[in-house]
This record gives C-alpha cells, structure tokens and sequence, in this order.
C-alpha cells in the first residue's frame, strides 16, 4: 500500500475546521501537521479544498443479489464513492433476502473484489423479512453484518420486535426500525393532507409512521435496550424523539436530504422521481427536520439510496416503486441546504454524515485522527454545479432533484488511504 | 361609401309580378310546383312569390323556408357552429317541381349548399333557381333560370337590397367604396 | 385558450370554462332539433380508453364524437390489466401511431392522463382519473347550473356524499370557485379529503346548515365497497344521517334543482321522491353531457387544426 499525502486543504476536525495535511500510509492516517513532507508519497494537491473524514451512509440499497437491473455491488460502490462516501450500510431487502450468513458473506466478498468503498451488509431481523420468526442474527453477525432491519417490510407484531431487540442485543446487534404501520397506510402514495387531496393521490397519514415510531420508543423504553429509527420525516417523529432522549431512552434516528429539502408540492405533477417512502412532507415537517439535525435529535442524515429502473418510474404514480436514487447528491444537497442556510456547522455536517453514522454502529472511521482509518473525502465547497442524473455512476436515475443547483462538489474520495474516486 | 338607388318598390314590385308570371309559364303552369326560399331573405322571396301566383292564378302553392346552416362549405375551414334549425317543410318534395328562391345571386355556395338540404329531403323532378338579383361573381357552376335583374358588380360594389319584412321598405341599391 | 388536452379544471381558467359551455349552447341547439352529423371532426378519429367500466361517460363521449363525425373507437381494458398489461406510455405510443386525434381515458389512478398526455400527439381528455379530476362531468353540470340560473355569481353548490373519492366533487369544486360559485359540502368524516377547505370549499358541519340557501343540491355516488371498507356502517344509516329526501329540501332554496352524476342509489344518497321531483335535473344532465362533449372535442380539435396549419 503506497503512502499518501494530501497536502493544504482545510481539515474538517470535530472542533473545528483548520489547514493542514495528511499524511497516510498502510490505509492508516499516520501524520496530520503543516508543511509535512514525504518524498516516497503521492501527493493529492487539496489547496481550496476541504478536507472530511470519509461519509458513512447507513442506509442504502445496493439491490444485489437479485435486483441487478436496478442497481448492482460494483455501481452502488462506484456511485457511493463518487459521492464522497467510504463505507455504506445496505439494507437486506434483496432476493434472496439478506437474512442468512450465505447472504451476508457473499456481499461481503463481492464487495471487496469491487474493492471501491466499504460495504456493510445490514441483516433481516426476521426469516424472510416475513415478520414471524427471528433471523439467525449471531451467524450473520459473525459473517460480517453491522445492524439487523426489516426495512421496507416492518416487524408490524409488537411482540416480535420486542424479541428481536432483546436478542439482538446479545450479539451487539442495533435494530434499525423502518416505522410504518401498514394498516394505516393503506394502499397511500403520498403524504396524506392537501396536496394528496389535489392530485387525487391516496395518502399516507403521518400517524402511520409515528404510531411505530412512538412503539419503538417504548420498547427500547421498558427493554433498556437501543433501537434506530430510519428516515424519519414528521414533525411529530423529531418531537416524540426528543421528548425520549431527553428522559434518557436509548434511542438514535437517521434523515434522508428529500425530508429536509422537498414539500411534497412537488408529487402534483405525478413524477414519479417523487414517490418516496415515508412519503415527503409538508413545509412544517421540513423546518422541524431541520431542527432536529441541528439540535441532534436526528443523529444522521442517511439517504436511503433506493435506485430503480427507468420503467419502475415512467409509468402511473400508483404504480411506480417507492425510492430516490440519492448517494451521489446527498453530501451536496446537505451541504447546500444545511450549512449555507446556517441550520448545521460545517463540523455537525461531518458529524451527522460521518462520526454519528460510526458511532451507531461502531464502525470504523468518522474522524480524522492519527491512527484511524484513511478514509477520507475532499470537496470543493464554493463550485456550483447542476444535478444532473446522467452523470450518476448509479443505474438508478430516479431522483427528484434533477435540475436544481448545489454548492459542494466532491472532488477526491480516499478509502483505506487508496484515491477511489477523483474528479 | 355612397349609394346609388337602383330600384325602387313599385319597380320592385313590378319586377315580382314579372317572375310570378315567368315561374308559371317556364313550368307551363303551376302543377307539382312547390316553392323555397333559402333562409332568411330567400324565404320572404319565396313567400312574395307565391302570394302573387295565388293573386293571378288563384293557387296556393306550397312554401316554405329552408335552412342551409348545417350545409354550408365553410363549416369546416372556418370551424364554427351554424346557428341551425332542422328543415320541416310541411309537405314532401318528392317528384316535386321545386322553385328555389333566393334575394341576391353571388358566388353560387348557397344555393349549392340549398340543392343538397332539398336531396336530404327527398328527390324532386327538379329545380330551378329563381333570384331578385344575379350580380355575377360566381365560384361554382350554378346559373339561375328566373333573373328580376342582373346587376354585374365589381369586387368593392355591394348590392343593397332592403325587402319590407326585415327592413321596412322595399328597395333596391347599390354601395361602392370610393 | 384551451391547450392540446383537457386534464382537469385545476389547470382550466375560467374563459376556457365558459367558451366550452358557450359553444355547448350551440350543440345542444343540434342535439335537441335532430339535425344531422356535423363535419367538423369528418376523418379523425377518437379513441376511449376506458380501464374502469363506465357506461354513460364512454356513450356520451362515443355520441359526442360521432355526431361531429369522428370515427370511434372503444378500447376497454380491465382494471388489472393496468398492472399486467402493457404500459400506459407503450399503449399511448401505439394509440398514437395509429394516429388517434383524441383519447380520452378513464382510469382508477390519479394522474394516469397527465403522463399519457406527455407521450402522445393525441389530445388527451381525462374521463376521470381515480380520485383525482373528471372535469367532463363537471362541465356538464356547470352547463346544467347556467341554463337554470343564467349566472354562477352568488350561487350556492351543496355537494352531498362521499367528497372523498370524488373526483367529480373536485372538479366541480376547481371550476366553480373559478366562476365565482360558492360550495358548501358535507360528508361523514370518514368521507371528507383533508385540505378540501384550504381549496375554497366550505365544509357544513351539519346536512341542514350545507343545505341551508343552497340553489343546487348536489349528491354522489356511495359505493358499496366503500362501506365493505369500514368507511361507513350501513347504507341505510347512510342514508338516515346522510342523504338526502323531499323534508330536507325544504332547507334548500325554493327554486334550487336536484343534481347527481348518476348512476343513483334510490333510497341513498337521495330518497325516490327527490330523484323524480321536478326540479331533478338528473336526466337533463345526461343529454347536457353530450352537448358539453361534443363542445370539447370541437374546441379541441378546432385547436388542433390550427396547429396543423402552422405544420
């Protein structure tokens, strides 16, 4: 492994944002200073450039196996690192279901031999993503799985979540909880309230997400146990949230930018780039989003990165599948939505998209530091650029961002002290 | 514009009693005759006429108005609605003789547009065309048998014919732009 | 003016509204008199493409068009085949290389014209779309409200029924407001939209106070399987707390008129004795119906052979 040396960016740190270099080597930070020097180093020139500990993302879907068509291990990483992310966390909702070791070793091995950024598989919390008996969280653990969800498929029985808290604890094991009581909703596209009235789209009550929510909050309540709430997008979610941490419940939740950057006056023209579950709000759940990320209620931002094929997307709204295509525009819609408009520092952003994330799940990485891990992402914060989707490495080009300006382009990609990604 | 008076109602008048005379002597009479007039002047033509042949023959022939709303040649160019009313004349036209009638004979289209409101009718023996004016200008093949008076205009002439049950007077004139 | 498609009357202003009812007098004038076919749409073709059943929407689009001598034709797909078949768009590129003039489409989804709409050449009219618009019905009942009153200035709409899967209530509501009606609408809760006030509609807190002054008393249709649903406990209940008979009327004004989109439940959403009243206005809105479609494939198809010119 050769040495690396990125040498006058602008060091995002947790306390602070300061110059300096980094020198790497062995996949490890090994020096951070001034003027260091290493005449056996390739030097990444980072001058006008920030400098962040690599971005975790711990929610995707790389969709393999079985999805290939939508999206596959090798381009999931490739769109992963060229949005600036090192390690990615995915979702076991694939065919066959991530809910045995045999799963979890093959995305593991797939993973490495893509070799690009590091993939984390998540397990099924149970058999099948069915809901009724317990996947073998111990073997999975051992293959290499960072957390068990059902997410897509949430455990509607409260007794078997309850259960599968509690084992999965024994093995270190977070549950990570998709919160969506199905009977509320029903057959819903979108959120429900004005604008499903409008575009005569069934919708979907933001009951149907805190009931679960509030659900979770007690289990881990009365079980003294952790559990993470996934993508949360109400008002009422942050505030139950809020009033849980603040007695102390071992709770954590995650955010996706589209929760924190769309109304859902957006789904009136019925594309489907819009149809997202949980659903996008209104304006009042965005301003509390937001405040819940800077008081960090929410822990992360995530972006549920659900790639689909062009047909999944082109068709009727009802029909069209659920999902925003969103790696590869995450770091810089937060950025610009975020930190521009004065909700986030500079150093909570890097900590919401990468030290939160690896302290969840206790994942290496998150900071720069001498002696941790070489993951490591360069952007340039002043170039504005247009989303565009066909510049996604992704094959899914579903995202309801197409068009719109950003500030913060990720310019170098750094995994394990190797450059991934370079503009 | 300026106006010059061409005709007025007694010559009006003797120009009716002169195509009353003429509609019975070209059809050597007055049976199987039935009159027409293409709506709206044409059919107050057509009634003028058939009161005079009742006046001088002592016969009543049939009459009635007939509508070519629904017939006209523009409906589709110029894309409008006609303002129309269904043709219920009131007796069959069927191996009739029909005399069709209108005020002022220009382009042709209307009595074109006449001739395929009668067929949707019914099959006369035939039809003649009797007008108070021909001023030329025809588009299409169509030539009058009964003529009061022909009146060649130029493109910026127009014929101004007043009949008393529409403008109170009968008179005949003639407007050019100067 | 009225672009290529009729979608719904959220996007229709209210100078389109009127010139379609305008030129409606005018056809129902025809229609009434028995004249014969106009030419106007003499070598175009108008497809309906219905993926719910629906008999009076598709017969009176179907009249419609051949009565301005169009040639027809039905296409009706089932409701599941809208999952299994082949895709809208796909159905929309062979519609159009068959060189359809107009389509007009129901369907059980909301928006499914809308996308059909952006894929084809063809003037797409919405005839219903799931929950969302049915701007046809609409009209024809704007037309029925202006031959009575002459006016939609200070008039009072009471919409009477399940609001919520109406698409008729909204179309209704968007053009309305637009010309200057008031609507006032009642419905079980479990039946009512949410967001339907902030869209100008006053919601009645009770079947007297939507009544009260109301110049047309408009009802729709209950469905079975609404109530299969849990959405409401029995027809007859419904109809108790609900519907409509001759004793409420009397809230309404004097010289209101009695309207619903059809088919009727008897003895639901209105007793019998109010459904055959003289002031029912239920079949007239059928024969309106024509008329109204007849207009809008006439402004639509006018629209279209000036774009053609300009070819």
């Amino acid at each position: 492994m050769s040495k690396l040396l990125i040498k006058g960016g602008k060091l995002v740190f947790a306390d602070g944002v300061r110059e300096g270099d980094i020198l790497a080597d062995g996949g490890k930070i090994i020096k951070i200073g001034q003027g260091l020097e290493d005449a056996g180093a390739e030097v990444v020139d980072a001058r006008g450039l920030h400098v962040f500990p690599g971005l975790i993302d711990m929610h995707v879907h790389l969709r393999e196996p079985g999805f290939e068509y939508k999206e596959d291990i090798a381009s999931g990483s490739a769109a992963a690192v060229h949005g600036g992310f090192t390690q990615v966390c995915c979702m076991p909702n694939t065919q066959p279901v991530c809910d045995n070791a045999a799963v979890v070793g093959y995305i593991v091995a797939r993973s490495k031999e893509v070799g690009l950024c590091k993939v984390r598989p998540i397990g099924a919390i149970t058999k099948g993503e069915a809901g009724e008996s317990l996947a073998e969280m111990g073997k999975m653990k051992d293959a290499g799985a960072v957390a068990v969800s059902d997410d897509g498929r949430p455990v509607s029985d409260a007794r078997m979540m309850r259960l599968a808290i509690e084992y999965a604890s024994d093995f270190g094991l977070l549950c990570l909880s998709h919160c969506e009581d199905k009977s509320l909703v029903d057959g819903g596209v979108v959120n429900e309230g004005y604008n499903s009235t409008l575009a005569g789209l069934k919708g979907i009550p933001r009951a149907a997400e805190e009931i679960m929510l509030a659900r979770e909050i007690i289990l881990a309540e009365t079980l003294g146990k952790r559990v993470h709430i996934c993508h949360v997008s109400t008002k009422g979610g942050v505030q139950l949230l809020r009033e849980a941490k603040a007695r102390g419940v071992r709770v954590t939740a995650e955010t996706c930018p589209h929760y924190f950057m769309l109304t859902d006056d957006v789904i009136v023209t019925y594309d489907a780039n819009t149809k997202v579950n949980p659903p996008i709000r209104e304006a009042e759940d965005v301003a509390a989003i937001r405040e819940g990320l800077r008081d960090g209620t929410l822990d992360c931002i995530v972006t549920d990165h659900a790639p689909h094929h062009r047909d999944e997307k082109s068709g009727e709204y009802n029909l069209a599948a659920f999902g925003i295509s969103g790696i590869e525009t995450s770091f810089s819609l937060s950025y610009t939505a975020l930190v521009k408009s004065g909700v986030l520092t500079l150093e909570q952003l890097a900590d919401r998209m990468s030290a939160a994330p690896a302290r969840i799940l206790g994942l290496e990485g998150g900071s720069l530091k001498e002696g941790g891990v070489a993951d490591i992402m360069l952007a340039d914060l002043d170039e504005k650029y247009m989303i565009d989707p066909k510049d996604f490495l992704s094959k899914g080009k579903n995202t309801p961002f197409a068009g719109r300006e950003a500030y913060g382009r990720v310019k170098c990609t750094i995994v394990d002290g190797n450059i991934k990604y370079r503009a | 514009m300026a106006e010059r008076i061409l005709m007025d109602e007694a010559a009006i008048a003797r120009m009716l009693t002169r195509l009353s005379h003429e509609l019975v002597e070209h059809n050597k009479g007055t049976e199987n005759v039935c009159v027409l007039g293409i709506r709206r002047r044409g059919e107050y033509v057509a009634r003028r006429i058939v009161a005079l042949v009742k006046q001088f023959y002592g016969v009543d022939l049939p009459c009635a108005g007939i509508d070519i709303g629904m017939y006209r040649d523009d409906l589709v160019s110029s894309f409008f609605v006609p303002e129309a009313t269904v043709n219920r004349l009131g007796f069959p036209v069927d191996g009739k003789r029909v005399v069709l009638c209108d005020d002022v004979l220009h382009t042709g289209r209307s009595v074109r547009a006449a001739i395929e409101a009668i067929f949707d009718l019914g099959r006369p023996a035939c039809i003649e065309l009797l007008v108070l004016c021909d001023r030329g200008g025809r588009e299409i093949p169509i030539s009058p048998d009964l003529v009061g008076k022909n009146i060649p205009t130029a493109r910026r002439e127009w014929l101004d014919l007043r009949l008393r049950e529409i403008e109170g007077e009968d008179m005949l004139g003639i407007r050019s732009e100067r | 003016m009225l672009g290529k498609d009729l979608l719904g009357l959220y996007d229709t202003s209210a100078e389109d509204i009127v010139a379609i009812l305008d030129t409606a007098v005018g056809m129902k004038k025809l229609l009434t008199q028995n004249l014969k076919k106009l030419p106007h749409l003499q070598g175009r073709t108008v497809t309906t493409l219905f993926y719910e059943n629906s008999t009076r929407t598709r017969c009176s689009f179907e009249l419609a068009a051949k009565y301005l001598g169009a040639g027809t034709v039905n296409i009706s797909a089932s409701s599941s085949s809208v999952q299994k078949g082949e895709t809208l768009i796909d159905t929309g590129y062979t519609l159009d290389a068959m060189k359809n003039d107009v389509i007009v489409m129901r369907h059980p989804m909301g928006g499914a014209p809308h996308i059909l709409a952006k894929h084809v050449r063809a003037s797409v009219v919405n005839g219903g779309d799931g929950m969302n618009e049915h701007p046809t019905q609409a009209l024809l009942d704007f037309y029925t409200m202006r031959e009575k009153f002459g006016s939609f200035k200070g008039l009072k709409v009471a919409i009477l029924g399940d609001i919520k899967h109406s698409r008729v209530a909204k179309s209704n509501l968007f053009g309305l407001t637009k010309l200057g009606a008031e609507v006032v609408m009642y419905a079980p809760a479990t039946l009512m939209p949410q967001g339907i006030d902030r869209m100008g509609a006053k919601i009645a807190s009770s079947r007297e106070e939507a009544l009260a002054g109301a110049n047309v008393v408009m009802g729709l249709r209950i469905q079975l399987e609404r109530m299969h649903g849990g959405l409401f406990p029995s027809l007859s209940e419904y109809n108790r707390y609900y519907g409509v008979s001759e004793e409420h009327l009397r809230f309404a004004d004097p010289g209101c008129i009695v309207m619903h989109p059809g088919p009727v439940n008897r003895g639901v959403e209105f007793t019998s004795d109010v459904i055959d009243a003289p002031n029912s206005k239920i079949t007239e809105q059928v024969l309106n119906g024509v008329a109204v479609r007849m207009a809008l494939l006439f402004l639509l198809v006018k629209n279209r052979q000036e774009g053609e010119k300009h070819e």
